[in-house]
């Protein structure tokens, strides 16, 4: 069942395979392709805005172009992007960090892949049907519900679609962390990383459902006549801002959080140390969590909410820097007197901590409620959130591939080539963004589509180009190590770094059932533990037996192709009430393979005792 | 073992729903399901809150609230509440055609609180020309209600559907979870039933 | 359907369904007196400032009702059921605090 022996069936059964498969190791592998093209693009619409702005009063696109460079750049960024990397890698290796064979639901992962990747090919589609989405990712009405084109719509389709299947994959990753831990794997002797993606999936189960409603407001507004954000009926436009915050603050924290786990098992295994302070750690995940959901107007300080809740929000903003700087001096005192290895995934990891420390104090300066005024809409908010997302969750990515790249597709990146990466993109990713802090602080608005000659930000925006041709080069070189590491390298051994938990006690990449059988976890770092007393493999907790196995299925494909066939259907039918029945199509489609997956039992089946022993693992 | 063997046990565990790692997976995951849809219908209620005074002109909630038809309305709600108890009641008495029935009296129960909840909204259409599109009291009143009316619509269909598939062959403890959570389902549309009523009905008519 | 009647461990299965049975049938007569309680309050014209407050926490004390024993909460095994309710409870309250306080107009 393993990608190499669908190969040799050929490239039928190869993509048969991929579009019914539930196992969530090859559904990491779509996460990571889809999240991977799209973060391409995303890329792409990122060089032509400073292409643009390479030189004061350039003419290289025209402004509603920009408009909607910038607003698919930031979307497709955060959501088709971002999320779907990180669902990589939780499917990669949270099952096998707890000793689980399988998520808990393995239907409503697949579900949840197709949901996100029709939603984002919704989104896209927008170039070639009227225009792309051009009131920014924030989407704020009245400039979004009063945009002429269809862009708009298809952002709303598009996010509301994707969004389902981020739900969907949150509470997946929730319930397999509670109920499928191995045995002895008490919650704290969860790796941190599995520490980090649950209380990440709490966020996007509390923090999604506002943006679902945000979503059919503006829909509703836009394709139905309400008149929900319509001032003179009596609408409040506030009300999107409050809705698109209240989930927009808690999900930077859904990204940022799973690579600080990320970082933790990085410094811990390449320092050869157990994690400094573990408990403070997952106590200083779960407060960030918290506070997470505290802070969202921090981004409307401006609007007029009165200086009570301005202050409010600017303290419980600034609070979120103890549990943070708790985490940053961790990671230090986790590498003190570390026998510290300097590969690939522990420099994007060492690089992570200066760069994310630069983005946490400004965002404490942004904080400051009266100093905002002044930082608002400039240059410098975007200089600080690409400090923390590029540099925080952008590098965690990349160190996470180096570092679980063998887990994942059974061969090391190659080192050499890992570094050629990193160099370009962390110095172009300084002059990209650094310099964009004092562009801000001189005044230059963010969003614009040209600045203007002799007002001293030429040399300013030519520097931040010139930056992001070099971060163009570092993925570029990432790409092709993807690629020679593919052709070149050797496989890997099930451990290659000297790991410390159990997805390193498997064989890479792990057969298909993962656990032959269920390991025993004796504390933290169970691996280690083992190795530490001179052991080579767990210890089974159960004696070898059938392995229950969920059977693959398209239903999720299906189901996720009919919202796909309505989206379009609810866009168009504003102009002619013909285009409803595209939306009566998919809507049956995919009741009806809701239908279908109702009455149709899916009991799985059963891998024998005997062919386990036959096969020692190596299906 | 076979699937079929380990589902269908000659005597049935103490709690059906939750004998199977399957089972337990759905309880679980359908609970943290319910605590997203608090966060949904509490977005919903925020906006009805912030627009409820929003009437552009047109009529007020005290004008067009009537207190006879909704309390009608939640003493069905309610009653299926208590019926839907007793199914699962009779479900982990494994006593499957008592629960069919009961289960069969929630859905009826059901289908006569959405009639109602429909004839409610064509009464407001065409005697007040209180619409979706008229204020944003409409929009924000349509929204949190209709919502509220598409979650008890597919209730209905879902129990309906568990109940259709699972007529011939009795309970086990496949069906059992499933069962369960669509009882969990219906019990959590009452509870945003009393806010609703309380909050928009009756605080609506209180001024 | 299985014949399980052979077991005393069974009959007391049955007697303590019955008896949780009975506790439901109470705390739905209860939740119809708060409803019924309610809808008087608002029909007697009572001033709002007193009836808005007790109409909401009959409201409450009726979910907590609906929660805990139609929905089983009161039960062992619902802690992680119970800690992700609190969560959407925590965050819904958030949610209305917010729209009924900071939002101008």
């Amino acid at each position: 069942m393993s990608t190499a022996v669908a190969q040799k069936k050929g490239f039928g059964a190869f993509m048969w395979d991929y579009l019914t498969t539930v196992d969530h190791k090859k559904i990491a592998h779509l996460y990571l392709v889809a999240g991977g093209l799209f973060f391409l693009l995303g890329g792409l619409e990122a060089m032509i805005i400073r292409i643009q702005l390479i030189k004061p009063d350039n003419e290289f696109i025209s402004a509603g172009l920009y408009n909607e460079m910038i607003t698919m750049h930031g979307t497709t960024m955060i959501f088709l992007a971002a999320m779907p990397l990180l669902f990589a890698l939780m499917n990669a290796v949270v099952p096998l960090q707890i000793g689980a064979r399988d998520v808990a639901f393995p239907f409503l992962n697949s579900l949840g892949f197709w949901l996100f990747f029709f939603g984002g090919l919704i989104l896209n589609f927008s170039w070639f049907m009227g225009g792309a989405p051009d009131a920014g990712w924030t989407a704020y009405a009245p400039l979004s519900t009063t945009s002429p084109t269809h862009g708009v719509d298809f952002y709303v389709m598009g996010l509301q679609i994707s969004g389902a299947g981020t739900l969907i994959g949150g509470i997946n990753f929730l319930v397999t962390i509670v109920n499928m831990r191995a045995p002895g794997m008490s919650y704290m002797r969860m790796p941190l990383f599995t520490w980090t993606v649950f209380v990440t999936s709490t966020l996007i189960l509390f923090a999604f459902p506002a943006l679902t409603v945000g979503l059919f407001l503006m829909m509703f507004d836009r394709m139905f006549g309400s008149v929900f954000f319509d001032v003179a009926s009596g609408g409040n436009v506030i009300i999107w801002e409050h809705l698109f915050w209240i989930f927009g603050h808690p999900e930077v924290y859904i990204l940022i959080l799973p690579v600080f786990g990320v970082f933790s098992e990085v410094f811990s295994t390449f320092s050869k140390k157990r994690l400094f302070g573990y408990s403070a750690m997952v106590f200083a995940t779960v407060l960030i969590g918290f506070l997470g959901f505290m802070v969202w107007a921090h981004h409307m300080f401006t609007t007029g909410m009165g200086p009570v809740a301005n202050s409010i929000f600017a303290v419980t903003t600034m609070a979120i820097a103890v549990p943070t700087g708790i985490k940053i001096f961790n990671w230090l005192f986790t590498m003190w007197g570390g026998t510290i290895r300097m590969t690939t995934a522990m420099l994007w990891s060492v690089a992570f901590i200066p760069t994310f420390t630069i983005g946490g104090m400004t965002g404490v300066m942004l904080a400051a409620a009266a100093a905002d005024y002044q930082y608002h809409d400039t240059y410098f908010v975007v200089a600080h959130f690409h400090y923390v997302i590029v540099g925080g969750v952008v590098f965690g990515i990349f160190a996470a591939l180096h570092y679980w790249w063998p887990k994942m597709f059974g061969k090391v990146l190659n080192e050499k080539l890992g570094k050629w990466a990193f160099w370009p993109f962390f110095i172009g990713f300084h002059l990209t963004f650094f310099i964009q802090h004092f562009l801000g602080l001189m005044g230059m608005p963010r969003r614009y589509w040209k600045f203007l000659d002799g007002q001293g930000l030429d040399t300013g925006n030519l520097i931040s180009t010139i930056g992001a041709f070099f971060m163009a080069l570092g993925v570029i070189i990432f790409l092709w190590n993807v690629i020679y590491t593919a052709m070149k390298e050797p496989k890997a051994s099930a451990d290659p770094f000297d790991g410390r938990t159990l997805e390193w006690s498997i064989p890479s990449p792990p057969p298909f059932y993962n656990f032959k059988q269920t390991p025993l976890v004796r504390g933290l770092d169970a691996l280690w533990i083992e190795k530490s007393e001179g052991k080579k493999a767990m210890t089974p907790a159960e004696p070898l037996g059938d392995i229950h196995m969920p059977y693959g299925s398209i239903i999720p494909f299906v189901m996720s192709f009919g919202l796909f066939i309505a989206g379009f259907g609810f866009i168009y039918q504003v102009d002619n009430p013909v285009w409803l029945s595209l939306v009566f199509i998919g809507m049956g489609i995919t009741l009806g393979s809701m239908f279908v997956r109702s009455v149709k039992d899916d009991l799985g089946y059963h891998i024998h005792k005997e062919d386990l022993e036959k096969g020692d693992g190596q299906v | 073992m076979s699937n079929e063997d380990i589902l269908n046990p000659k005597q049935m565990p103490h709690e059906p729903e939750k004998a199977t790692l399957e089972g337990k997976n759905k309880f679980l995951g359908f609970w943290f399901f319910l605590g997203g849809e608090t966060v949904l219908f509490a977005s919903l209620f925020g906006t009805y809150l912030a627009l409820n005074d929003s009437t552009a002109g047109g009529p007020g909630t005290e004008e067009l609230f009537g207190l006879e038809l909704v309390f009608v309305m939640t003493m069905l709600l309610l009653t299926s509440s208590l019926t839907s108890v007793y199914a699962m009641y009779h479900m982990k008495n494994n006593n499957f055609s008592k629960m069919m029935v009961w289960l069969g009296v929630t859905v009826a129960l059901g289908f006569t609180f959405l009639g109602f909840e429909i004839y409610e909204f064509y009464h407001y259409i065409h005697e007040y020309e209180f619409t979706f599109r008229s204020s944003a009291l409409g929009s924000a009143f349509y929204t949190l209600v209709g919502f509220h009316g598409g979650h008890v619509l597919f209730g209905l269909l879902w129990i309906l559907t568990l109940m259709g598939r699972n007529a011939k062959r009795g309970l086990n403890l496949y069906n059992a979870p499933k069962f369960y959570i669509a009882s969990l389902y219906w019990h959590f549309i009452d509870v945003v039933w009393v806010f609703i009523f309380t909050v928009v009905y009756l605080m609506g008519k209180v001024g | 359907m299985a014949k399980d009647t052979n077991s005393t461990h069974n009959e007391f299965e049955k007697a303590e369904h019955k008896q949780e049975m009975q506790h439901q049938v109470i705390s739905f007569v209860m939740m119809i007196i708060f409803t019924i309680a309610a809808f008087a309050l608002v029909v007697s014209d009572v001033s709002k400032y007193f009836t808005i407050p007790i109409i909401l926490l009959l409201a409450v004390v009726q979910v907590v009702f609906q929660l805990y024993y139609f929905m089983h909460m009161k039960n062992k095994d619902h802690e992680m059921p119970a800690l992700m309710i609190y969560g959407g409870i925590a965050v819904a309250f958030m949610t209305i605090l917010t729209f009924t306080t900071i939002i101008w107009w």
